[in-house]
């Protein structure tokens, strides 16, 4: 499956990853609105960790075999089979935080229900990836490039 | 001191109602003009050291930030210019030499825009060369006097080493220590896929860079830095590189705080030790030891590679080109006083050299006058800003043309002219290793390419509309030009009729 990479060489730590997953997971899509005028406040599910010298984006890996999955107690968090993609299912999450214990990443976010990177299924290519000024961020096939 | 006497130069205006508080502006900027407030929610600015350079103002998300002039009126007067009055602040206050940086931004008169081309009506036909071949293949290199050739047609004339240039646009010497590796790196890769060269400056010749030797000038200068056997076999031609368009008669100098480990084995220098190229080159004194490095050096490279020689456009560049050629150099390159720099004192650069337009005419003609302009290629340097210029260039005499401020502007320069304070924030002009990796070679070898490729459709274009399918019939083809607006002098410089005649 294809998944996102990041070249830390590469990654300038401006962080627009996170602003552009922000609105691509709002609902308006519109940068401003998402910031500034929407309740819930969107979250991001990319996160730039470190300093301009030495930064990297992590988001889910969609793991082989997610801890996650093994984890959740409600059956909401589900590997697809077909398609690869570790997704939640927010009618069924209880924001109970086991998933985010037991992520090896680091890479979900609680707030009521669990959050997490979805690749963006309906966009193509996840708009952290489209939209990283230095080309810091690739979408390729699994071994397709080193990460 | 806390008071410079001295206005700042511009205002970052940030629109509150499109800011998000995303705070790229603040990890971008390396003058730290933005930063977060203590509680880290808001983003303010402070715009004393601004440079215009628009990092933030093309990163920002939202679109929320302009650059404005800091408009502060100082009484008027013609003579006492805010510019001169800062400028003596600034002396006033540091006591040293005024640095500045890229070609001279000053109002000198730009010839190219005073030239126009020709192009055919009714009497001979333009050519379209979306439908028809057309040549801007470029070989440089000495020709030889005559060719004699066997009954089956083959030559027997020991050719002399040829350069072949699908372009006539090659990328003028950037070295490694005033550039970044990143930036070299993506010229490099440009100038393989456009079969054209690049040129390493004197910074020596990095070892990320042997993929690319079958593209590379390497340059010598008076500093000699990196100078070596294979350095010179890693070439295409070699660059003697006596004086630069933006400070003729002037050496260089790369601070030590440039010289990191990698700029220091690529130069062959102590690491931290300040880089400098000497004024003259101490061996070359009158044109006789000319003759002798660049006897030298064919002699190291077993007479494989021609030996260029780089001089700065001065009073006499006739008389110099002349002996030049006569050194027994195979190219001269020209590079006109707008030319760009990554340091030069500022009276240097503003005040010294002249307009590669009137040099280039001068010491064509003056090669043709004598007979010995197919002993050596000609190239121009000094601020082509366009494909308009290459095609005027050519035809005032020149074989190809060193361009450098605009493939630096297609990998993100804005010209803000502080490239000797190493903070480039584009990741060009700098060795701090959380800016030079803002340029990512994969991309910005490609603007390049497609700025070079634009431009040889361009030339092409304008080619056909003279009706000329060859570079090598538009060089040296004054009469393609007619000046406009130009004194009787000029014209007689630039060899050149005036429009209407």
């Amino acid at each position: 499956m294809k998944k996102v990479y990041a070249k830390e060489e590469l990654c300038l730590n401006c962080r627009l990853c996170e602003v552009h997953c922000k609105t691509a997971h709002s609902r308006s899509k519109d940068i401003i609105k998402a910031y500034k005028y929407e309740d819930p406040v969107p979250v991001s599910r990319i996160s730039v960790y470190g300093d301009n010298l030495g930064s990297a984006a992590v988001s889910c890996r969609h793991c082989d075999h997610p801890k996650c999955v093994e984890a959740c107690i409600t059956g909401a968090m589900r590997k697809d089979p077909k398609t690869g993609i570790v997704s939640v299912n927010e009618s069924k999450c209880i924001g109970c935080m086991t998933c985010l214990t037991v992520c090896p990443f680091g890479c979900i976010k609680i707030e009521k229900t669990a959050i997490k990177c979805d690749l963006c299924q309906e966009d193509g290519e996840p708009a952290c990836v489209k939209n990283c000024p230095n080309g810091a961020l690739v979408y390729l096939e699994m071994g397709g490039g080193k990460a | 001191m806390s008071v410079n006497y001295i206005p700042r130069r511009f205002t970052v205006v940030r629109d509150r109602d499109l800011c998000i508080n995303c705070g790229c502006c603040v990890r971008q900027c390396s003058n730290e003009c933005h930063y977060f407030t203590d509680d880290n929610e808001k983003v303010v600015v402070n715009s004393d050291n601004c440079v215009a350079c628009h990092r933030c103002v093309d990163l920002c998300p939202t679109k929320a930030l302009r650059i404005e002039k800091y408009v502060c009126d100082y009484r008027d007067n013609a003579n006492w210019t805010p510019q001169y009055q800062q400028e003596i602040c600034r002396q006033a206050e540091t006591g040293s030499v005024l640095l500045s940086a890229m070609g001279t931004p000053k109002d000198y008169p730009i010839y190219w825009d005073k030239i126009l081309l020709n192009a055919s009506q009714v009497t001979n036909p333009s050519i379209d060369p979306l439908r028809e071949p057309m040549e801007i293949r470029t070989i440089l290199g000495r020709k030889p006097e005559k060719i004699s050739v066997e009954r089956k047609g083959k030559s027997k004339t020991d050719m002399p080493p040829q350069v072949i240039l699908e372009t006539p646009i090659m990328f003028s010497a950037m070295s490694f220590g005033s550039i970044s590796l990143n930036a070299q790196k993506s010229l490099a890769m440009a100038a393989k896929k456009l079969g054209t060269l690049f040129n390493t400056g004197e910074g020596g010749l990095h070892p990320d860079l042997l993929d690319y030797t079958d593209c590379a000038v390497v340059q010598v200068a008076s500093g000699r830095f990196g100078v070596h056997k294979k350095y010179l076999e890693n070439s295409r031609y070699i660059e003697i590189k006596i004086g630069q368009g933006a400070k003729p008669g002037i050496g260089g100098h790369l601070p030590g705080e440039k010289v990191n480990i990698e700029v220091s084995n690529a130069r062959m220098i102590p690491k931290g030790s300040d880089a400098i190229s000497p004024a003259p080159h101490h061996d070359i004194y009158s044109i006789e030891d000319l003759r002798q490095l660049i006897w030298s050096l064919k002699q190291a490279t077993d007479n494989k590679k021609p030996v260029a020689v780089k001089i700065a456009a001065v009073h006499n560049i006739a008389a110099i080109a002349s002996g030049t050629a006569r050194a027994g150099a195979d190219i001269i390159v020209i590079d006109g006083f707008r030319g760009g720099t990554g340091a030069a004192p500022t009276r240097i650069r503003d005040n010294v050299g002249i307009p590669i337009e009137l040099a280039l005419a001068a010491a064509d003609q003056r090669l043709r006058d004598e007979s010995i302009r197919s002993r050596i290629s000609l190239v121009a340097a000094g601020s082509f800003r366009c494909s308009a210029d290459i095609v005027k260039a050519i035809a005032l005499g020149a074989d190809a043309c060193y361009c450098a401020s605009a493939p630096l502007i297609a990998m993100g320069c804005h010209m803000c002219q502080t490239c000797n304070t190493g903070k480039c924030n584009w990741g060009i002009a700098t060795q701090r290793p959380e800016l030079t990796k803002r340029l990512n070679p994969e991309i910005m070898h490609k603007r390049v390419e497609n700025l070079v490729n634009a431009w040889n459709h361009e030339i092409k274009e304008i080619m056909g509309g003279m009706g000329i399918n060859s570079v090598d019939s538009l060089r040296g083809n004054r009469l393609m030009l007619r000046g406009i607006g130009l004194s009787e002098k000029e014209l007689e410089i630039l060899g050149i009729k005036h429009a209407g005649e």
